[in-house]
């Protein structure tokens, strides 16, 4: 069953959001104002607005926002010809009164995401976007580091909880193509007409339009993407190179293929401090599993302790340390100086 | 007669760890465990220690000819709301080990003699004792305009009610670090990590710091404070030296500081990776014992 009577899937596109990561949060209105204007030009469905940890994420530990979201969730919804306008949230580190004043500016699609394996947290939160009349999005982070029937289960609670559509968020970008399928196929069989399930991707390991075809074959109605990999990271699935591969394939995404070829090369990555690059450190993030927008705070503390990034990524890997974790990273960086002095 | 009565009311995991706890107390008897199913597995392990048990609810503990002069109330915030104004009507004083967050906020390691006559307090938060402390040693050398904590919890300690309700923890430790801690602003943020083996807990405290702050002395208070926690909850340690940070755009315009810490449980009951659990047991214990002294220093003798 296709998404709707004019589209086969739903894409979203995240670089205000999850670009944020790549831009150290310092996002302007006039930076929201160019980019929403040209996706929403292109036909993109939803584009998300928030700090890139999600509502509260303007903090010590990830990063304080040059210019507060709320600010430029409220540019994004006057800027929207047609586009609904999305964000995020994190339970635990956001709060319900974040959820309202977001619903208050406009908003209108609540995505609410969880460590893959702590959909309960987040059953409240649900409950209150939905009262607020949001469409509502569940994010099952880090989903590699689970099986199929685990995150079965979990998207389950989140789907009676009152999400419409489960997402397998491949966090660290380490799914690898028929494990990106085997996980969307569990979900569909678990959720039935109860909620849709999405798929959201990274390019850690150079996978994300690839994994989202497979996603999409394997039943997944809903498909974010950066236009530009715009993203944390290697960056996210190449909106642009997902929609241009959909045409080629038959999938209707409403996406006009020509003009965010366009967006991503005029509008977007003049915004861009660098290119989302499957560098050194962003492949070693999908080799190990390591929680994508660890980036740029890894390379951070790399640099201030004279100490590699790389080696800081693999002990996070090794310590299984999940999103949100960051401060973490400071704390590795300072024992493997330390370890570096002793030698 | 030199110990202060105590009933546990609540027979869930905290409530049975901090059995074992007032079990050692040379200041607190503890001699009810109340509980509302008869099959709860606390209820037992009280009855084996001696203890009174009841699932009957905390109206059957109150209806007794003798009744506790101290409460520890393990059960939730909305039991915890219902149960306070019963024990303060009859003179009951209640260490709230829930997030209710009624009456005034301690930790021992800071406040613990400022509240000795209150009906009731509060704990706070377990990220709350853990952290606050933390902020308070930056706060009492330098002004402190902003204090961060991140409280990374193995997810098998983090039980149904604290999953039901997380805003409630975010909250409450925000306040507690504004109030208690000393600084103009609080954020609390919870992390659940289901790794395993189950991580320890590890809490990370940033504080906001002038530019032209004492480094050395803001870190020898670190070291004390992070001493006097220890000697109430011996698994309270610092897992690095503070890391001091200058100003980026990243930071917010503000210099920092950073504070890295892992908590271990005693392992009582709770297995030691619940260092999040025992700090909240080990602290309502150091409360309660603040409570006896004054209880028992105060009885008429017969």
């Amino acid at each position: 069953m296709p998404y709707s009577a004019d589209l086969d899937i739903r894409v979203t596109d995240s670089s205000l959001r999850d670009g944020s990561h790549a831009k150290q949060h310092q996002f302007t209105v006039e930076h929201v104002r160019s980019i929403v204007g040209a996706l929403d030009d292109a036909g993109v469905p939803v584009i998300e607005v928030t700090h890139g940890d999600g509502l509260g994420g303007s903090s010590f530990n990830y990063g304080f926002s040059h210019t507060p979201e709320q600010e430029l969730i409220k540019t994004a919804v006057k800027t929207a010809k047609r586009a609904k306008i999305a964000f995020l949230m994190l339970p635990g580190l956001g709060v319900q009164d974040d959820i309202r004043e977001a619903a208050g500016n406009g908003a209108s699609v609540c995505r609410i995401a969880t460590h893959c394996t702590e959909a309960d947290i987040s059953v409240q939160h649900f409950g209150l976007a939905r009262d607020l009349g949001l469409e509502t999005v569940g994010f099952l982070m880090m989903a590699h580091s689970q099986p199929p029937e685990v995150l079965a289960k979990q998207a389950r609670i989140m789907a009676d909880a009152g999400c419409q559509c489960v997402y397998v968020v491949d966090s660290a970008g380490a799914l690898i193509m028929e494990q990106t399928g085997d996980r969307i196929s569990a979900l569909v069989a678990e959720l039935g007409a109860d909620a849709q399930v999405g798929f959201h991707g990274h390019e850690n390991l150079g996978l994300g339009v690839a994994n989202s075809v497979l996603a999409v074959r394997a039943g997944a109605l809903q498909i974010d993407g950066s236009t530009r990999r715009f993203g944390a990271g290697a960056g996210n699935t190449p909106v642009e190179g997902f929609a241009a591969v959909a045409e080629k394939l038959g999938i209707r995404t409403g996406i006009d293929t020509l003009k965010i070829i366009d967006a991503a090369e005029d509008v977007v990555r003049p915004v861009m401090d660098g290119e989302c690059l499957l560098d050194r450190l962003s492949l070693t993030m999908g080799y190990a599993g390591v929680y994508s927008s660890f980036l740029k705070h890894a390379d951070r503390q790399a640099r201030k302790y004279g100490v590699s990034g790389a080696e800081i990524l693999i002990e996070a890997g090794r310590r299984k340390l999940v999103g949100g974790q960051e401060d973490q990273l400071i704390e590795i960086a300072v024992a493997l100086a330390g370890k570096r002095e002793q030698a | 007669m030199t110990k202060a009565t105590a009933a546990i009311v609540g027979s869930g995991n905290i409530g049975t760890d901090l059995m074992y706890k007032l079990l050692r107390s040379d200041l607190i008897e503890p001699r009810w465990m109340i509980g509302v199913d008869p099959d709860s597995p606390g209820l037992k392990r009280a009855d084996a220690h001696g203890l009174t048990t009841s699932a009957d609810g905390v109206d059957w503990l109150l209806a007794q000819d003798e009744r506790p002069d101290i409460v520890f109330e393990a059960t939730s915030a909305y039991v915890h709301k219902v149960n306070a104004p019963k024990y303060e009507a009859l003179g009951i004083q209640a260490v709230d080990l829930t997030p209710a967050a009624l009456g005034p906020a301690v930790v021992p390691a800071v406040n613990l003699g400022a509240h000795l006559d209150a009906p009731n307090v509060s704990l706070i938060t377990c990220g709350g004792q853990a952290t606050i402390p933390m902020v308070h040693a930056v706060s009492r050398v330098t002004e402190v305009a902003y204090a961060e904590i991140v409280a990374s919890v193995a997810s098998p300690s983090a039980g149904p009610g604290t999953r039901a309700n997380i805003d409630e923890f975010t909250k409450t430790t925000s306040r507690g670090i504004e109030t208690i801690g000393g600084a103009a602003r609080g954020k609390a943020i919870i992390i659940l990590n289901p790794a395993e083996p189950p991580m320890l807990m590890q809490d990370t405290v940033f504080c906001a710091i002038p530019e032209d702050a004492d480094r050395d002395a803001i870190a020898a208070s670190i070291a004390d404070v992070a001493a006097t926690v220890a000697s109430y909850v011996p698994g309270y340690r610092l897992r690095a030296e503070p890391q001091f940070d200058d100003p980026t755009p990243v930071s917010g315009g503000l210099a920092r500081v950073a504070v890295f810490l892992e908590v271990e449980g005693a392992g009582d009951f709770l297995p030691p990776y619940s260092g999040n659990l025992d700090i909240m047991t080990a602290a309502a214990t150091k409360v309660g014992e603040g409570f006896a002294q004054r209880i028992v220093s105060e009885r008429v003798p017969s």
